[in-house]
């Protein structure tokens, strides 16, 4: 059997570099957990393989976004990437969330220069993920959740409008 | 029956299965989602598609007669290995999902009405709860849900308190999938005999790969299995039907092979089996069945019990001893399955971890949300054995297990 068909998991020096000091630390004190009510914009997303959820609520000034916050269940890598995401996007224009979004996707596709960008703040901390492809989902289920709500929110601005996305 | 337990016996089984004998790292610790295939189950396969392929029951030539031959000889050689005598009442079907709804659908649909209840159990998999859900609420009738006691067992006085003169359908697993508990299958059938006459429907997909089965002796009126599970390949299963309810049913799909006469304006039906296999069949897949029943059938299913009861009180212990906390009944009354979490550390997390060290494991709802709501867990982690299991995968289990405790600082257990 060739190298590349043989199944293996991750490197246990992977696996330090994923479970670091600082992901534990928004797993276990989420930053912005709960609900707004009201909230200009809520958005439900179900990861099926594992079974995560999330439930973002969040309020825009403008086109910023005022505030974020999530709710749900889930491992160490979707719950801190969801807290890190709050905590990145409060007061960025849509505009900027739409760039982080694309950033944060390069990342964990692994490339370095996303890595080390400094606009992705804490998040860099996941860019171990992209050596875990069966993750990339957690990771990003805040994310895309986001992004629905930003494209459901253009729609509704634009109406008939703009492109979409 | 009773051959001495050896560590040394499972692990000659493991050079039965070419993956395992390939990756001496590997801990395949996921048998109850699906078994890896033994060398003979690969060999028969190929050795049909080359020396016995045609499409069953069309040709009139001795090479397709020989390909209908041992399709129905793997038939009788499944039959057999479950405790049937009429083979003919063993409906070919793609898995265990198929199965029950082929029932729910061709028999829960000519027979359940509004105001009918159909009772299913909190311990079911999604394929064994909504089927009846579904069928439920297209058909007005309700639905209610056996409750279990703390330790994850059916509660027998709830199931007796649920059976009304109006229950059609009891719906169960033998075996959960999600903790391994070993349901008293007789005892069930006997107390829905007792109090009413609806058709129990029996799930075994996590028995007839574990347990002795003899489904003659059992009674269910619908009992379903995978293949897969068994060692067998993935896309085929049965269902064994009581005669008379079969052939009172009407068929679930229309096609070819299932048909007698075909009119113009209606259509009268095939005997069983073929009623209820319409379509070119899947024969190489039962012939490759038959081969995993036989290989079974050469370790003892017996054996196989006992040796999965020994990992399974082994893991029980090991696990306690790290922190874990194991769901379920004692491992007396389990199949080879332990559900655990640990600690704080999200199931999903301790199968990336685990991962690093070969070992694989299943985390989540296991397709048993009513279950977890119950169990009060968003997920469980889940390590299954099988014939080639050993006390080495149990020691990759609880090594990868303290490693979780170490990244997820939770000290020593």
């Amino acid at each position: 059997m060739s190298d590349a068909t043989r199944p293996t998991g991750p490197m246990p020096a992977q696996l330090s570099a994923l479970y670091q000091e600082l992901i534990l630390d928004h797993y276990r004190r989420p930053r912005n957990r709960g609900t707004l009510d009201p909230a200009d914009e809520t958005v439900a997303m179900k990861n099926p393989i594992c079974g995560d959820e999330i439930t973002l609520t969040m309020s825009f000034d403008g086109d910023r976004l005022a505030e974020v916050k999530f709710a749900g269940a889930g491992c160490s890598i979707s719950q801190a990437s969801a807290s890190m995401m709050t905590q990145l996007v409060r007061g960025k224009s849509v505009a900027e969330t739409e760039r982080l979004i694309e950033r944060l996707g390069e990342m964990l596709k692994g490339d370095a220069a996303a890595a080390a960008d400094e606009r992705l703040g804490d998040l860099r901390a996941l860019s171990g993920v992209a050596r875990l492809p069966v993750r990339f989902k957690c990771a990003t289920l805040a994310w895309t959740a986001l992004q629905r709500a930003l494209v459901e929110r253009r729609r509704l601005s634009h109406n008939a409008g703009g492109p979409a996305e | 029956m009773t051959s001495a337990p050896s560590a040394a016996s499972a692990a000659s089984r493991r050079a039965d299965f070419p993956l395992l004998a390939a990756n001496p790292g590997l801990h395949y610790l996921d048998s109850a989602a699906s078994a890896q295939k033994p060398r003979v189950v690969l060999d028969a396969l190929r050795d049909y598609y080359e020396t016995s392929y045609a499409n069953p029951h069309r040709g009139a030539y001795a090479l397709s007669a020989l390909a209908t031959d041992r399709y129905h000889a793997a038939r009788e050689t499944l039959a057999r290995f479950v405790g049937v005598a009429d083979a003919d009442r063993l409906i070919y079907t793609r898995g265990t999902t198929e199965a029950i709804n082929l029932v729910a659908t061709a028999w829960g649909g000519a027979n359940v009405t509004a105001g009918d209840r159909i009772v299913v159990t909190a311990l079911e998999h999604h394929a064994n709860f909504v089927p009846w859900q579904q069928l439920a609420k297209s058909a007005g009738a309700e639905l209610v849900v056996c409750e279990l006691t703390a330790d994850g067992r059916l509660d027998l006085d709830c199931l007796a308190s649920l059976l009304t003169p109006r229950t059609r359908v009891v719906a169960f697993n033998h075996v959960s999938n999600a903790l391994g508990t070993v349901n008293p299958a007789a005892a069930v059938i006997g107390l829905v005999r007792e109090r009413c006459d609806a058709i129990v429907v029996c799930d075994g997909a996590q028995a007839a790969p574990h347990l002795p089965l003899d489904l003659d002796a059992l009674d269910a009126d619908f009992y379903a299995f995978s293949g897969h599970k068994m060692g067998g390949p993935m896309g085929i299963g049965a269902l064994v039907g009581r005669r008379a309810l079969l052939e009172a049913m009407p068929p679930y799909q229309f096609g070819g092979d299932m048909i007698e006469f075909v009119r113009d304006d209606d259509s009268s039906w095939n005997v069983l089996p073929h009623k209820f296999e319409a379509g070119t069949p899947n024969a190489a897949d039962a012939v490759g069945l038959a081969a995993a029943c036989d290989y079974l059938s050469s370790i003892g299913m017996t054996e196989v019990r006992a040796h999965e009861q020994r990992l399974t009180a082994l893991a029980d212990r090991r696990l306690a001893e790290v922190g874990a906390v194991v769901y379920g009944p004692t491992a007396a009354e389990r199949s080879g399955v332990v559900s655990f979490t640990l600690g704080d550390v999200h199931p999903h997390d301790l199968a990336t971890i685990l991962d690093a060290g070969g070992v694989c494991i299943r985390a989540g709802n296991h397709c048993a949300q009513p279950l977890m709501r119950r169990l009060g867990v968003g997920s469980t982690a889940r390590a299954s054995f099988y014939v080639y299991s050993d006390e080495s995968d149990v020691d990759a289990l609880v090594e990868g297990l303290v490693r979780a405790r170490e990244l997820f600082g939770l000290g020593a257990a």
